[in-house]
């Protein structure tokens, strides 16, 4: 199958490695996002509990 | 009568196929009501661009691509309507639920592992977008990486959001057993302040941007709709922002979107491939969510039931609703819908941040 796309479509290639090589960007998407989400949660929570008091 | 069949003599097999892909899209949005809005208007647009000689493709669908797509215009805009349209009331109640929103992004760098395997690394990137279950994330870092398959990975986007319900339980059947999709999780209604509401999509806009300044238009296009809804002195522009502004966007966005499906740029075994690669996102997407949701009921005395992180893969609101129906069929005194649909639009909110780490990481 694999073989059969790359044959079909030249440009496309088959480099297992690459999977390896890009972990470091799961990795280091994975870390960031939950580093802003877990700021966005801080901040929001100490809004929140700022204005506890207000009714809507 | 020359002129006649030479244009009907034009016609290649391609350009049938493609008007044959055109009606199918056309099929789908009217008898099965799949993302109609945006699948219609596309699959008349790639019905145009097809017909030889089309001043279609040469004309007006050139102009609105130029000026809408390809600087990313239109998606833009098109947040202002989706941010106008989101309460983050249920999320504002619970804000730890956004969490799941995060893991549930997992597919997304999964599959760029993946494609990366197969297509260059700024193609990879945008074919990992998919997994943002987001059409305009989708089209907008396609675009602004360059990335020549903007066509297919739109058509996959929109798809795979339709296919939600068919794609999502049998994943969460297979990593939940019955005792925990019957986990209840009683909802504690909690009053969120107006001011909260006001500045909570000021808040995210300045955290993410301040990280990830590539993500700034995308989120704060999105926060900028949501303050014009939650503000409460907007009444009339949140309501054309919902109305007006989404519709109009949606009809041009889709039709122009059809720039791309011609048969030269859409007709190629790379398109399956993308297909495939984006069903691979969705289903990492929805295993990330609920994994991540077992792995904190590890330390949690209060157990989460594991189905309302698969929500956090987007495709607002339909995920949110797939949860909450999968949880009443386990359980019918079993209500998730505010938690699920909490962890639903904080998926809105993940799926933009890492379509603008994609962007802060590859262009």
């Amino acid at each position: 199958m694999l073989n059969f796309l790359t044959a079909a479509a030249p440009e496309l290639f088959f480099e297992p490695a690459n999977f390896v090589q890009n972990l470091r960007y799961m990795g280091i998407g994975m870390l960031v996002i939950f580093v802003i989400i877990g700021v966005i949660i801080l901040a929001t929570t100490l809004v929140g509990y700022l204005f506890s008091d207000e009714k809507q | 009568m020359d002129i006649l069949y030479q244009n009907l003599l034009a016609f290649t097999r391609y350009d049938l196929i493609m008007i044959g892909i055109g009606c199918l899209l056309i099929y789908l949005a009217i008898a099965k009501e799949m993302e109609p809005s945006l699948l219609l208007p596309m699959g008349f647009g790639t019905i145009l661009v097809n017909i030889p000689f089309s001043d279609a493709l040469t004309g007006p669908i050139r102009e609105l691509y130029e000026a809408g797509i390809a600087n990313e215009l239109f998606p833009l805009l098109l947040f202002i309507g989706i941010g106008a349209m989101i309460d983050f009331g249920p999320l504002l109640s619970n804000p730890k639920l956004m969490l799941f929103g995060a893991a549930a992004q997992f597919g997304i760098f999964f599959t760029l592992c993946m494609a990366s395997m197969f297509f260059p690394q700024i193609d990879a990137a945008s074919i990992a977008i998919i997994g943002a279950a987001d059409g305009p994330t989708s089209i907008a870092v396609a675009n602004t990486l360059g990335s020549k398959y903007v066509g297919a990975i739109t058509v996959a986007a929109y798809s795979y959001m339709a296919l939600v319900p068919i794609i999502q339980p049998p994943v969460i059947k297979l990593l939940t057993s019955k005792k925990e999709r019957q986990i209840r999780m009683p909802y504690e209604q909690k009053t969120v302040s107006k001011k909260m509401r006001i500045l909570f999509p000021i808040i995210i806009t300045v955290v993410a941007s301040a990280i990830v300044p590539q993500a700034t238009a995308l989120i704060g296009f999105l926060m900028f709709g949501n303050l014009i809804r939650e503000c409460g002195v907007l009444e009339s522009l949140s309501g054309t922002a919902q109305n007006v502004l989404a519709n109009l966007i949606t009809i041009f966005l889709g039709i122009s979107v059809a720039f791309n499906m011609t048969a030269d740029q859409f007709l190629k075994p790379d398109t399956l491939l993308i297909l495939g690669l984006g069903l691979i996102a969705f289903v990492v997407d929805t295993a990330g969510g609920v994994l991540f949701a077992k792995f904190l009921n590890l330390f949690f005395k209060k157990k989460i039931n594991p189905m309302i992180g698969a929500a956090g893969i987007s495709a607002f609101p339909m995920s949110g609703r797939i949860v909450h129906k999968m949880g009443l069929e386990e359980d019918p005194q079993n209500f998730l819908l505010m938690h699920s649909i909490g962890v639903n639009v904080s998926g809105q909110i993940a799926s933009v941040i890492a379509g603008g780490i994609i962007l802060n990481l590859f262009s």
